[in-house]
């Protein structure tokens, strides 16, 4: 478990940036599963086609919360399409990695933030190329 | 506070090893008087263990650790009765040790019947003659949970498992040194012991085998441990399993004392709001409290409590190598996201009331802070 967490993903553990909900958000994504014991959601603001505001909220372990709080940081101020291009991997390189077990079940916050953005596009009416979710199929938001 | 996890050795316990290793290093096996001082140690920590669990002398087997002496007891019995009957009796919340040798035995043709429990982790022993069948070879229950402390009405199976005339097995790692453990009054034929969980050493277990209940060794070779156990001896460590268990019987009323912190460490936890114990509120192991509390995971908690200097432990998935929580909380019924919540506190020897009351006073911070990172909590 702990074993294999890099020192910055035990300072953005213990330090998390921009937990909490954004009341009028603009698009929100959930992602991940109780079962794998992982539950992320982001929120983000948009304004002229940027990232104003980016927020989370998450259930899970300490990668989990770690990469919710390193997304929100690569994320604020990027525009949608930069957004988009943000992988599961930028995610775990800014962190200085991830233990192997947690590359897989625990590292989804790139996926939320694309869930986030497909939600603002949907409401909006407006059309982007999305990027395919990594993991999608295992990782589907259930019913609570 | 994961004196479950394993325990350190005592200093009286690692003195009495401390000769063994290049004064007195002969080989039991061999004639010359250093060996023969081997042999003697072992006989004489064969007495000790013996005389933790009322048994005798010469139904003590050293192993390697409690893992071994459970896949030698069921896989032992099972092979060495596979004339008789091919279907075994467990249940749903044993050790991965008894739990994944009897998945084994299923791969090479046995039939295995898991025993589910109730909320509070509890064998029905009902349940378990119901389970009965003329081919049934062996009854493989633990003592109690090393999860959520349940300690099962082992007395109640022994008197069944004695009728029908089938071997009982216990994993009672958990259990000798912590709680009386009488093989007699238990009606067990076989039982699991590890040295570590009971402040000796690790890399040494023991397996008591009633007379006249026969296994098929595991290890082949020189025909050590009435060849049941072939391998050189592990000569200092059996001399600090022996010097555990003689300490574990002196102070088992100590141990007895250690319900009180843990009933104090309970309550105090109890105090957090949407927080739940898991396993039997008076059955259970005197040292281990197990709870849960709603809307976060237990890996986030524990790397928390880490942080305060505390240790303990935690049924998520997420502290573990599968992906699965707990099969023993999803045993007793709870959802996931209730297993991935819990955290085991187990206490020892070395922890006092101050600690009890320090792991009391940080755990409210710890839990409202992940709650306000969590998006189920409302």
């Amino acid at each position: 478990m702990t074993d294999g967490y890099s020192e910055k993903v035990m300072e953005h553990f213990a330090n998390p940036r921009n937990v909490g909900e954004i009341k009028d958000a603009d698009g929100i994504g959930k992602v991940g599963n109780p079962v794998c014991g992982d539950l992320m959601w982001i929120y983000i603001k948009v304004k002229d086609n940027r990232l104003e505001d980016v927020k989370f909220k998450t259930f899970g372990c300490g990668a989990a919360i770690a990469t919710s709080s390193m997304i929100t940081e690569l994320a604020k101020g990027k525009t949608l399409e930069e957004a988009l291009k943000i992988t599961r991997g930028d995610v775990a390189e800014a962190l200085d990695g991830l233990p192997p077990i947690k590359m897989h079940c625990s590292n989804l916050a790139a996926d939320g933030l694309h869930a986030a953005i497909k939600d603002y596009l949907e409401k909006t009416g407006k059309k982007m190329e999305l990027p395919k979710m990594e993991h999608e199929d295992e990782h589907a938001e259930s019913s609570l | 506070m994961d004196h479950s996890a394993t325990t350190p050795a005592d200093p009286l316990v690692v003195e009495a090893m401390l000769p063994y290793f290049s004064e007195k290093f002969g080989n039991p096996s061999s004639l010359y008087t250093i060996g023969r001082q081997a042999r003697r140690a072992i006989e004489e920590s064969r007495q000790k263990v013996a005389d933790l669990i009322g048994a005798k002398k010469e139904e003590i087997i050293f192993t390697g650790s409690g893992t071994e002496s459970d896949n030698l007891a069921i896989k032992g019995i099972a092979y060495r009765n596979r004339k008789k009957g091919d279907h075994i009796i467990t249940s749903s919340i044993e050790h991965h040790a008894v739990l994944h040798s009897c998945k084994y035995l299923e791969t090479q043709g046995f039939k295995v019947t898991y025993i589910p429990v109730d909320k509070d982790g509890l064998v029905n022993p009902k349940d378990v003659e119901k389970a009965i069948t003329p081919g049934t070879i062996l009854i493989t229950i633990m003592h109690a949970n090393n999860e959520i402390g349940t300690v099962q009405p082992l007395e109640e199976i022994g008197k069944i498992a004695k009728e029908k005339n089938i071997p009982l097995h216990t994993d009672s790692v958990q259990t000798t040194g912590k709680i009386p453990v009488n093989v007699d009054t238990l009606g067990v034929s076989l039982l699991s012991m590890s040295a570590h969980k009971i402040y000796g050493p690790k890399g040494v277990g023991a397996l008591y085998l009633r007379k006249g209940t026969f296994v098929e060794p595991q290890l082949h070779g020189g025909g050590h441990e009435r060849n049941l156990r072939s391998s050189t001896e592990n000569v200092p460590g059996i001399v600090g399993f022996g010097k555990a268990c003689e300490l574990a019987k002196e102070r088992l009323p100590e141990e007895a004392k250690l319900a009180d912190l843990r009933d104090r460490l309970i309550k105090g936890i109890l105090e957090i709001k949407d927080s739940y114990l898991n396993g039997h509120p008076v059955k259970r192991l005197p040292n281990n409290a197990n709870v849960r509390f709603s809307y976060i995971e237990g890996e986030s908690m524990i790397l928390n409590l880490d942080m305060k200097g505390v240790a303990a432990s935690t049924g998520s998935a997420c502290s573990s190598t599968s992906l699965e929580p707990s099969h023993v909380l999803m045993a007793i019924g709870l959802k996931p996201e209730e297993a991935h919540g819990s955290l085991r506190l187990t206490i020892g020897r070395g922890n006092t009331q101050e600690d009890v009351d320090y792991v009391v006073s940080v755990l409210p911070e710890i839990v409202n802070k992940l709650r306000m990172i969590s998006p189920l909590a409302r």
